[in-house]
């Protein structure tokens, strides 16, 4: 438990504190040793004791819903949002509704796409985005494609304005601000299906549904990003807005707003991944799209086409990415004097004249217009011959780790959690809050995890912590090495921050296609996905906290002739560290998340309830489950982030 | 200064920063020292300053950082709300105005300019030149047109189409000033001005800056931390030290009389002969005989250095702007300014 680092002076309160927590940390071993004699309470919480919380959140919803009529509110409002679903459904893959223009041919929303990457940052993001969409026409995956984009077009949107809105206020009223910012650390640590149950609950299920969720999901960056933004900008900026004399609205609109743009636009960007991410696992209520698809063929192990449809939404993610990402950092740039307007406008010109000739081409040659399936092209067949193979030559291997870690791992680990009594947990984890922030982290420990005790779920909970734990650690094996061999030059660092930039991108069931195709179904590849996401966020602040050490220490540690190595051990992984912990709290995050969407390939874990309360419409125990997942998060979160604060202060970091 | 009305007037102002300012300032004895009132959990930034700025006067206001003399600005601009004390802007109390009265008075009488510009960074030079016409509703063409000209009177002519990040630092201060002056404001403010630029260019802004004020003879209120600044461009400096005004005369007179140890300390490193002027330092005749040549009362003493060494005269005539006489120097006390005291 010596989490303080022994060079850090340690001042009598710090002392104090850790032997509070070495007591503890001794209490724990005792009671853990001694569970044979233990009363049954403290090893497993009686029945008798376990809060019924479920169907208390069930009587609020079922109040909320039936006697104070809300769900003819939410019905109305989504019916609403169904109005706008319909049109951008009919623009872009033609179903039959108002204004019954569409479909519009795939080459034109392949050129618009292509113009709009120009406008934004040149040739290659053209490139990009404009053969994204030939490649989804050509794989015969238009359809799917276009309606899954079909709800982000509008859900991005609405979903903007409400972050906008909500960040504002809570920007302005630090009353209502201190009431979302516990909502909005616990709404961002939920996992996705926490927010589906309610969803069905209020709504039902099918595109509209999986409209809302969405929504409601990818709000909470935007609100952050909003309020973030808005108290960034520059005392004098304001102050010379209040010297031009400019009313309030005056301000917000001409001052404010413009002078955060750089952060709204992040927000924006944000927004727009959120909704990818989660428009596709949306799937699971009925929304169809690239999602349903894949979901359908993972279901059914094609994997070819499953890898097909895979390439697609990471395509369409970086596409995503890379444009709002161009807009945000786009600083607006002047137009010589006297300039045509034509030559002002000229993309916006180019782009109306390929629509139109791009339009009429496609009325004669159908082919421009729509690919049906039978043209499509698929890469199924050799990608399952390829696939067959790789699969066939590494399959001593894979059978043989698979053996292993189930074996020699995988299950004892998981008897050791389960075979662990409550008190013991409870303690232990109090001993580690306490050795790290006192007895203030202590309580915030302890409760968190009691409360998960008394939700009744401590052993389904105890599994997703077991698969977490052993997942995180995996992921700092080839974390932390790829991220100081990444850290040594300019260029590497570069290259490996890119890859995790994009890889981060990526809907996070994209990262069970391969993992599923090489373990097959079960905790293996559950653990094999969660460890590819997971070491994304590790490589990227390893990198990041590395590179971002002070030259001057550096050259200093040279100067007093330290070898390459002990400058990394002494100098470079110290000074690092607090930034390398964000990473290993964005893990973690990561990790919960991972291991509850894997719960569909079948675990035993929260993620295996919740999907349970999904089909069964139980909206309490849906929450509930939820915030066990979120619980966790947030415990590790306070803990890592108490850790770095105090660590960087010591630092002198600032 | 005294037979004029004052455009600024401040008396007895305070600004408290802490729990509950308005409360605590009631129960306070006026003299209390800024380490109890900083022991008491309130931070007082502005402490207890009265002071009277004329038409057409430039009073520049000095301190270190942290002295208050950026909050005594934005009080008097009403940036702030003071605590305590009235300030007056052409006899009207500040403090009473309501919201839009206060939005006239900005839009009329008070131009302001930030040490670090302040700029908008989504309009171009153009648009942030004319935003306080703008803001006052002047439409589109009537304001361009007064932008540009503002825009020709800083120099900035043929850039207006930049951005803000488009141009050097010295050029974004132009463009601050431009837009600080597109209303015609009979009252400037300008916090520290030049302190962000390199000192070759803060020297080039400080000229355009004078050029300027000959051209347009406002009432300013000038904010900066150099003490050679304060000399070349003031008719009176305020001295501030944590939040009250130790010391408010011309630079002379500052130099020569302090009022405090802490002004003289302050001003102790200064050349005093390239600060005083022969007049400040002239005695009245009262009957002393003098002869010969007279100095001019308004160069420095060490612009009069040759002189000064070179004649025999134990004392001199100084003569005043019109050439009758004002006064008389003693040579080797001007000497002992110049060369400092023998020891």
């Amino acid at each position: 438990m010596t989490t303080v680092a022994t060079d850090a002076p340690i001042s009598a309160p710090g002392q104090a504190r850790l032997r509070i927590a070495q007591v503890l940390f001794a209490a724990a071993v005792f009671l853990a040793l001694g569970k044979g004699l233990l009363p049954d309470a403290l090893i497993r919480l009686p029945e008798a004791w376990v809060l019924p919380f479920a169907d208390w959140f069930n009587a609020v919803f079922n109040f909320i819903r039936d006697d104070l009529g809300l769900i003819h509110v939410t019905r109305a409002l989504a019916d609403g949002l169904e109005w706008f679903l319909d049109v951008t459904a009919n623009l872009l893959y033609g179903k039959n509704r108002w204004p019954r223009l569409g479909p519009i041919p795939w080459t034109v929303i392949a050129a618009t796409a292509a113009i709009v990457g120009y406008a934004l940052n040149g040739w290659r993001l053209a490139a990009l985005s404009g053969l994204t969409f030939v490649w989804i026409s050509v794989m015969g995956q238009w359809q799917w494609a276009m309606e899954t984009l079909s709800v982000i077009l509008i859900a991005a949107p609405v979903s903007v304005l409400l972050g906008l809105v909500l960040g504002t206020l809570a920007w302005q009223s630090a009353r209502f601000r201190a009431v979302l910012n516990p909502l909005l650390n616990v709404a961002q640590s939920l996992p996705h299906f926490a927010y589906m149950i309610p969803v069905v609950v209020f709504v039902g299920v099918g595109p509209k549904a999986g409209a809302i969720v969405t929504i409601i999901f990818s709000v909470p960056p935007m609100i952050r990003m909003t309020m973030l933004g808005l108290q960034k900008v520059p005392t004098e900026v304001i102050e010379a807005g209040h010297m031009a004399a400019a009313t309030k609205w005056q301000m917000m609109r001409h001052v404010r707003l413009p002078t955060a743009r750089t952060e709204i636009l992040v927000g924006v960007n944000q927004v727009i991944m959120q909704c990818l991410a989660m428009v596709v696992l949306a799937s699971f209520i009925g929304m169809p799209g690239l999602g349903q698809k894949l979901l359908q063929l993972l279901q059914a192990l094609k994997i070819g086409r499953s890898f097909e449809i895979g390439i697609t939404i990471v395509l369409l993610a970086i596409v995503l990415d890379r444009c709002s990402k161009a807009w945000a950092m786009k600083q607006p740039v002047h137009m010589e004097k006297g300039t045509h307007w034509a030559v002002r406008h000229r993309l916006l010109l180019i782009w109306a004249f390929a629509t139109v000739v791009l339009w009429l081409l496609s009325l004669v040659f159908p082919v421009l217009h729509e690919i049906g399936r039978r043209d499509a092209l698929s890469l199924a067949g050799p990608l399952d011959f390829a696939m067959d193979w790789v699969i066939a030559t590494l399959d001593p291997v894979t059978q043989w780790l698979r053996w292993f870690l189930i074996v020699w791992v995988l299950i004892p680990l998981r008897d050791g959690m389960l075979w662990l009594p409550v008190s013991a947990v409870l303690v232990f984890l109090m001993a580690v809050g306490w050795s790290i922030g006192g007895r203030r982290s202590a309580l915030i420990c302890l409760a968190y995890f009691g409360l998960i005790a008394l939700s009744g779920w401590w052993d389904r909970a105890m599994i997703t912590v077991y698969t977490v734990t052993f997942s995180v650690f995996l992921a700092t094996l080839i974390g932390f090495p790829l991220g100081i061999w990444g850290s040594y030059s300019e260029r590497r660092a570069k290259t490996v921050l890119l890859v995790c930039d994009t890889l981060q991108t990526f809907p996070s069931f994209i990262y069970l296609i391969p993992v599923i195709m090489l373990f097959g179904v079960n905790d293996v590849a559950v653990v094999g996905a969660v460890v590819l996401f997971a070491a994304v966020p590790l490589i990227r602040y390893t990198i990041e906290g590395l590179r971002g050490v002070p030259g001057a220490q550096i050259e200093a540690a040279d100067m007093s002739g330290a070898t390459r190595r002990q400058t990394l051990w002494s100098v470079r992984l110290p000074l690092a560290l607090p930034t390398i912990m964000v990473g290993v709290n964005q893990s973690v995050m990561f990790s919960l998340f991972m291991v509850i969407i894997a719960a569909f390939i079948g675990t035993q874990d929260l993620g295996q309830e919740m999907q349970r309360a999904l089909s069964s419409s139980d909206a309490g125990k849906g929450l509930v489950l939820g915030l066990a997942v979120a619980f966790m998060g947030l415990m590790v979160d306070h803990l890592i982030t108490a850790w770095a604060t105090r660590r960087r202060k010591a630092l002198g970091l600032g | 200064m005294t037979d004029a009305k004052p455009v600024i007037s401040c008396r007895d102002v305070w600004k408290l920063f802490g729990p509950r300012p308005d409360a605590y300032l009631a129960g306070l004895d006026p003299a209390a020292s800024f380490d109890s009132i900083r022991a008491d959990g309130y931070v007082p930034a502005v402490r207890n300053v009265s002071l009277d700025i004329a038409k057409g006067e430039m009073l520049v206001i000095m301190g270190l950082s942290g002295s208050g003399k950026s909050t005594l600005v934005r009080c008097m601009s009403r940036l702030l709300d003071i605590t305590g004390g009235v300030i007056e802007v052409e006899g009207q109390a500040i403090g009473d105005l309501s919201e839009r009265e206060l939005i006239d008075l900005r839009r009329n009488k008070m131009g302001m300019v930030f040490q670090s510009f302040g700029l908008l960074p989504h309009r171009t030079v153009l648009d942030n030149v004319a935003f306080p016409l703008e803001m006052r509703g002047q439409d589109i063409h009537t304001r361009r047109a007064r932008a540009m000209e503002v825009i020709e009177l800083v120099g900035l002519g043929g850039r207006e189409d930049y951005f803000p990040r488009e141009l050097s630092g010295g050029q974004q201060q132009r463009v601050g000033i431009a837009r600080s002056l597109a209303i015609e404001p009979d009252i400037w403010f300008l916090d520290e001005p030049f302190s962000a630029l390199d000192p070759l260019i803060r020297r080039e802004m400080q000229d355009e800056f004078l050029r300027l004020q000959a051209m347009l003879g406002k009432t300013i209120v000038f904010i900066t931390h150099d003490f050679d600044e304060a000399l070349r461009l003031a008719d009176r400096i305020a001295i501030m030290k944590d939040g009250a005004v130790e010391q408010i005369d011309r630079a002379d007179r500052i130099v020569m009389e302090p009022a405090t140890p802490y002004v003289a300390k302050f001003t102790e490193d200064i050349d005093k002969a390239r600060v005083v002027h022969a007049s400040a330092l002239a005695m009245p005749v009262n009957g002393l005989s003098l002869s010969g040549e007279p100095v001019d009362g308004r160069k420095t003493i060490s612009q009069l250095a040759r002189v000064l060494v070179n004649d025999d005269r134990a004392i001199l005539p100084v003569a005043g702007p019109d050439g009758a006489l004002v006064g008389a120097l003693d040579r080797q006390r001007a000497l002992n300014v110049l060369l400092g005291e023998a020891q």
